[in-house]
């Protein structure tokens, strides 16, 4: 039976714990959406909600691509494609947003983790992509100006 | 909201490009009234194939309106696979894909 | 401006026609389409040659593609929307409405048999019976009237979406435009006029910014080049989420330079749109397209 996310992290205990159990889910499970993950307010807790303590390390192997300047804020394409093996799901965050986590994509082991989608932008931020894999959080991000048009208004 | 789908088989690997129709409210923005109109965005898009999902994303408001995605995965050409989508006004769209 | 001064064709055809107005004041049916066309010719060529010396390394062709011919990183970025762009959604929705009946039983296809072998490429187009400039956007709403239907609102939403369905269908048509009798040069020779004169607080004509320092940037926008400019129309911009027309283009433009935008589909925009479209003779229609 597979267990959601959400209801996993809402009844951890201490981080041992978490670990200890982590190895042991099944390799798929469809959470539902979580509210709290995407109307949580910063970067910070964006993340907690969405993966507890996991440790997060910078990694090469996630490749984010995105536009240095952004044409207009409010559809910036972006790819993003995870080389880890055991890739469970990649996350987008914007942490200048409102609500900064902006997408999050769970894959299979018949899916490929690289997933191309447009996002918005309200200001000048960094795009963030997490890519949960083996345990931990692998990091990648790109500086992204959006700018105030000239003719365009 | 509608579906749209581009689907094309190549060395077993099926690249599936999807475009929804969907205003992606904010519910931020206001109306010529000053009134906030309400958020209306997707939470969920599913794809199964073979009765197994083998992707989904989630997502807020953060996502462009007419929401994009570019994603794929292992599948034969002439099958057919499942795309969901639901939005937070409980709307739901399903649409099934014959892969090219 | 300079650029006016040096157009001596501008100033002879204009002396030319204010001479033919005096002498001939009754229609002269002895008159030959032709020295119309031909009298734009130059103009057309001239207005080429300005961007391919201005930008020698853009082939003819690319200019279709407006500011993303001339800038790399923007390109990049309308690539990656092309891949699937948001107007496929407009002009499937354009192409629903386009087939629904009218309440007298007709539709849209009774006013536009061909639209599936492409019919962009004639507008707009000067009508002889009426001495005004047809628009695609304005004969649409003729069609609407004709049948018993109110007319749609001109600049986006549901006649913006016709216009996209009628356009994707004539991609790759080239622009053929007619320029039959006088009073049809009467009204390209409006559109230019409007083309290059100053207006609005800022005092800027469209010259200025889309022929003279076409590719300069403008705060962070790149200002596209005027050659090409209606063959992707209508457009889908990022900032309308939406499809719209050219002449909505036109008003926002207008009030950018803080001048007051005119009537959507109104005598000015449609000779302004006639002039734009004939200085892109042959070039590929390749609408609906998108812009930021």
């Amino acid at each position: 039976m597979t267990i959601s996310r959400r209801n996993f992290f809402s009844s951890l205990g201490t981080s041992a714990v978490y670990l200890a159990v982590l190895s042991s889910l099944p390799s798929i499970a469809w959470a539902k959406w979580n509210i709290k993950a995407f109307t949580a307010p910063n970067l910070d807790a964006a993340i907690k909600v969405n993966y507890g303590d996991l440790p997060i390390v910078d990694s090469l192997m996630v490749k984010l691509k995105a536009p240095s300047i952004a044409e207009n804020g409010a559809v910036v394409p972006i790819t993003v494609e995870s080389k880890l093996a055991n890739t469970k799901s990649i996350s987008l965050f914007v942490p200048d947003n409102p609500t900064p986590l902006v997408a999050k994509f769970n894959f299979s082991e018949n899916s490929v983790a690289k997933v191309k989608t447009r996002i918005r932008m309200g200001k000048t931020s960094e795009v963030i992509a997490l890519v949960e894999a083996n345990g931990k959080l692998h990091r990648a991000g790109k500086a992204v100006k959006v700018t105030i048009g000239g003719c365009g208004g | 909201m509608k579906i749209r789908v581009k689907a094309k088989e190549k060395n077993g690997l099926v690249d599936a490009k999807l475009l929804i129709k969907h205003p992606m409210e904010t519910g931020r923005r206001k109306d010529k009234d000053g009134n906030l109109i309400p958020a209306k965005h997707l939470t969920t898009i599913t794809i199964d194939y073979k009765g197994e999902t083998v992707f989904d994303a989630h997502m807020g408001t953060g996502v462009s309106k007419d929401p994009y995605l570019s994603v794929s995965f292992k599948g034969v050409k002439g099958e057919s696979f499942e795309i969901s989508a639901a939005d937070n006004t409980g709307e739901s769209a399903k649409k099934t894909v014959e892969i090219k | 401006m300079n650029l006016i001064k040096k157009n001596k064709i501008y100033w002879l055809t204009n002396i030319a026609s204010l001479l033919l107005s005096v002498s001939v004041n009754s229609q002269n049916n002895d008159e030959q389409p032709s020295n119309y066309q031909d009298a734009v010719i130059q103009d057309i060529q001239e207005f080429r040659d300005f961007y391919t010396n201005k930008f020698p390394n853009i082939d003819i062709n690319e200019f279709k593609d407006g500011v993303y011919a001339i800038d790399e990183k923007s390109r990049e970025q309308w690539l990656e929307i092309e891949e699937f762009a948001p107007y496929e959604i407009s002009v499937e929705d354009g192409e629903e409405a386009f087939g629904q009946n009218f309440a007298n039983g007709k539709s849209y296809i009774d006013c536009f048999p061909n639209v599936e072998d492409g019919i962009r490429q004639n507008y707009p187009y000067f009508d002889t019976q009426t001495n005004q400039v047809i628009t695609v956007e304005l004969a649409i709403n003729q069609c609407r009237v004709v049948n018993g239907e109110v007319p749609l609102a001109f600049g986006k939403g549901k006649l913006a979406d016709i216009s996209g369905y009628i356009s994707f269908s004539s991609r790759e048509k080239t622009l053929n435009i007619k320029v039959p009798n006088e009073q049809a040069y009467e009204s390209y020779m409006a559109g230019k006029k409007f083309f290059y004169s100053k207006r609005g607080q800022l005092n800027f004509a469209c010259a200025d910014c889309h022929l003279q320092i076409a590719g300069s940037m403008l705060r962070a926008d790149i200002l596209g080049p005027a050659l090409g400019h209606p063959t992707g129309m209508p457009v889908y911009r990022s900032k309308w989420g939406e499809l719209g027309t050219l002449h909505a283009r036109y008003a926002e433009c207008n009030k950018n330079v803080r001048a007051k935008p005119l009537e959507l589909q109104g005598e000015s925009y449609r000779n302004l749109e006639y002039f734009q479209t004939i200085m892109s003779q042959g070039m590929q229609v390749n609408g609906p397209s998108s812009r930021k």
